[in-house]
């Protein structure tokens, strides 16, 4: 395996992609990512210099309309999915004291 | 002839011809799965008979007062688990959203009701669409119709199962990857990815938006060619619709190759494809080829740099597209935490399955500082040639044919262990959303052990017309192989 990839990283990782892992895992994330780099690294035989990256296979361009409101008041239909709600509002847990 | 093996289209004509009521349709799809769906597993949900019963009434009042009168007006449907359905469950086959009830419909949702559709219910499908085989799904594996052995493919399996399964007369797929034609192949029947942005993915839960298609499966062309058209549509509200001068796909419904340019990759008939396979496929090629069509081999390249760019791609807009799901707006959150970031991590890690972490966790990492350009870009680069190399083979090519994967459906639980080996049965499948064009699954055959092929019909942008009119031509010459369930 090419890829190393180490406990700072996947715990990193973890951070960025707001994802809790146990240990056992976390040694498995490990593998799979390194197997997986490994195998992407593939890429790296292509000559890629000079080739403008392509995001959209159709030049998209933005979309505009007018500042007008359109959709209905469904607020209770939206929050009667929630886990928690209160007064028209998402509940969280508390985040400053 | 039982009512459940007649084609969407049959039926809609024998429903407006007043011969069969959308009541009677209704009945006999639910009866059928009822009959099958314990050894199958296609739905995560399946209505309740009194709500699909009192649907086709409404709709058989508006075709009795020719409010509706389309070619689908009371024909059952199944849609995929991740297109949202107002007021109706829709898990995308995740814990996490075991408990959503979106509160609107998905645009092409709507255009099918819009055109006399009966939902019957929600397909199964791998966790978020991710997964080549149904087995992700956090509601148990879709079986294989055919051989219940064995996987139906996916992530659109739960679709492609009912409709082989006749527990429903078509379905709407999503394909990111090849995930309707790699499971139709599977299945025996027939699904369309379309031309990127001609169907509006207004409320599909998005997997990698760059390359989410919706597109229909059916047991034929025909009827794929009738779906596409109900469905497909300009949308504002997704700004990469785009808008098209022709929706006509049924107007390509016709019998004749002749003089057709069509191009075989050599490189798609390689190692790793399997002998019964290829030489369906190529006996396929050959029954057009005698119909009048040019064939002719070439030289695609970049075969082997599709998959790696594509996991980079559709796994960085996976990681982005699933942060909404943190346990505040919907879905669930976890039972004991200690404070706002505490319940995040911990709802997202017990709510999201293993693949899906995977894939969220290798998108965080090549979309991070210091990665960024080495992955990511890179494989937006790679994304360019290989749409190049597209465009050069049309300029030679009416179409290109390969098939639709390397293998088979293979057996439940061989596919997991091992992600990279998974991830290459998707070969002949996923450059085609790398480059946003349409492709055309038609089954063309059985295996040494009796299950399905698929050939694949690849058509340049914006020439669906072209892969199905050659596709009908081909299905002209051979019946539609049943799986014996119904």
């Amino acid at each position: 395996m090419a890829n190393i990839i180490s406990d700072e990283t996947i715990e990193y990782v973890g951070i960025l992609a707001k994802i809790e892992l146990s240990d056992e895992e976390k040694e498995q994330a490990k593998k799979d990512m390194g197997n997986m780099l490994d195998y992407i690294d593939k890429l790296n035989e292509l000559d890629t210099e000079g080739v403008e990256p392509m995001s959209h296979v159709f030049p998209v361009d933005n979309v505009f309309r007018e500042d007008v409101v359109t959709n209905g008041d469904d607020r209770e239909k939206i929050l009667s999915n929630a886990p928690e709600e209160k007064d028209g509002a998402f509940v969280v847990p508390k985040t400053f004291d | 002839m039982s009512l459940m093996k007649m084609t969407a289209l049959e039926l809609g004509r024998k429903i407006k011809s007043k011969e069969v009521s959308a009541a009677e349709a209704a009945k006999a799809a639910i009866a059928q799965i009822n009959a099958v769906e314990k050894d199958i597993n296609s739905y995560v949900t399946v209505l309740d008979e009194d709500v699909i019963l009192k649907r086709a009434e409404q709709v058989q009042k508006a075709i009795d007062d020719g409010g509706i009168s389309g070619p689908l007006a009371g024909v059952p449907v199944a849609i995929k688990d991740n297109m949202c359905t107002e007021g109706i469950l829709t898990t995308c086959s995740s814990k996490i959203l075991g408990n959503f009830k979106p509160t609107y419909s998905s645009e092409a949702v709507i255009n099918l009701e819009r055109a006399g559709a009966v939902i019957l219910g929600k397909t199964n499908m791998d966790e978020f669409a991710m997964g080549s085989t149904t087995e992700t799904s956090f509601y148990g594996p879709t079986k294989n119709p055919w051989n219940t052995g064995h996987v139906p493919g996916g992530s659109s399996g739960g679709s492609c199962a009912a409709v082989a399964a006749n527990e429903c007369f078509y379905a709407l797929g999503s394909d990111t990857g090849g995930s309707i034609r790699q499971p139709s192949s599977f299945c025996g029947v027939t699904g369309i990815k379309p031309t990127y942005g001609t169907v509006s993915r207004y409320g599909l839960i998005a997997y990698g938006s760059s390359l989410d298609q919706i597109g229909p499966v059916a047991k034929d062309v025909s009827d794929c060619a009738a779906i596409l058209e109900t469905i497909a549509s300009y949308d504002k509200k997704d700004s990469t619709s785009v808008k098209r001068d022709n929706y006509d796909f049924t107007g390509a419904l016709i019998d004749d190759v002749k003089g057709m340019k069509i191009g075989i990759p050599k490189d798609y008939f390689g190692a790793g494809l399997d002998a019964d396979v290829k030489n369906a496929v190529l006996k396929a090629v050959d029954v057009l080829k005698e119909k009048g069509a040019a064939v002719e081999e070439f030289d695609l390249s970049l075969v082997e740099y599709a998959i790696p760019a594509y996991y980079i791609i559709a796994s960085a807009e996976a990681s982005s597209n699933l942060a909404r799901f943190e346990g505040v707006k919907y879905g669930y959150r976890t039972d004991d935490y200690e404070s706002l970031h505490n319940m995040m991590k911990k709802t997202r890690s017990e709510g999201f399955g293993a693949e899906v972490k995977r894939r969220i966790m290798l998108g965080s990492f090549v979309l991070s500082s210091g990665y960024y350009d080495a992955y990511y870009i890179k494989a937006l680069r790679t994304k360019a040639l290989i749409k190049r190399a597209f465009e050069k083979a049309f300029e030679s090519y009416d179409m290109i044919i390969a098939p639709a994967a390397p293998t088979t459906a293979p057996k439940l639980g061989d596919s997991l262990n091992d992600p990279i080996k998974m991830y290459l049965g998707d070969i002949y499948t996923i450059s085609v959303n790398l480059a946003g064009l349409p492709g055309i699954s038609v089954p063309c055959g059985l295996d040494r052990n009796g299950l399905p092929i698929g050939i694949q019909f690849i058509g340049n942008c914006f020439e669906e017309k072209k892969i199905i009119q050659a596709a009908y031509a081909y299905e002209q010459t051979r019946e539609y192989a049943e799986c014996g369930l119904c």
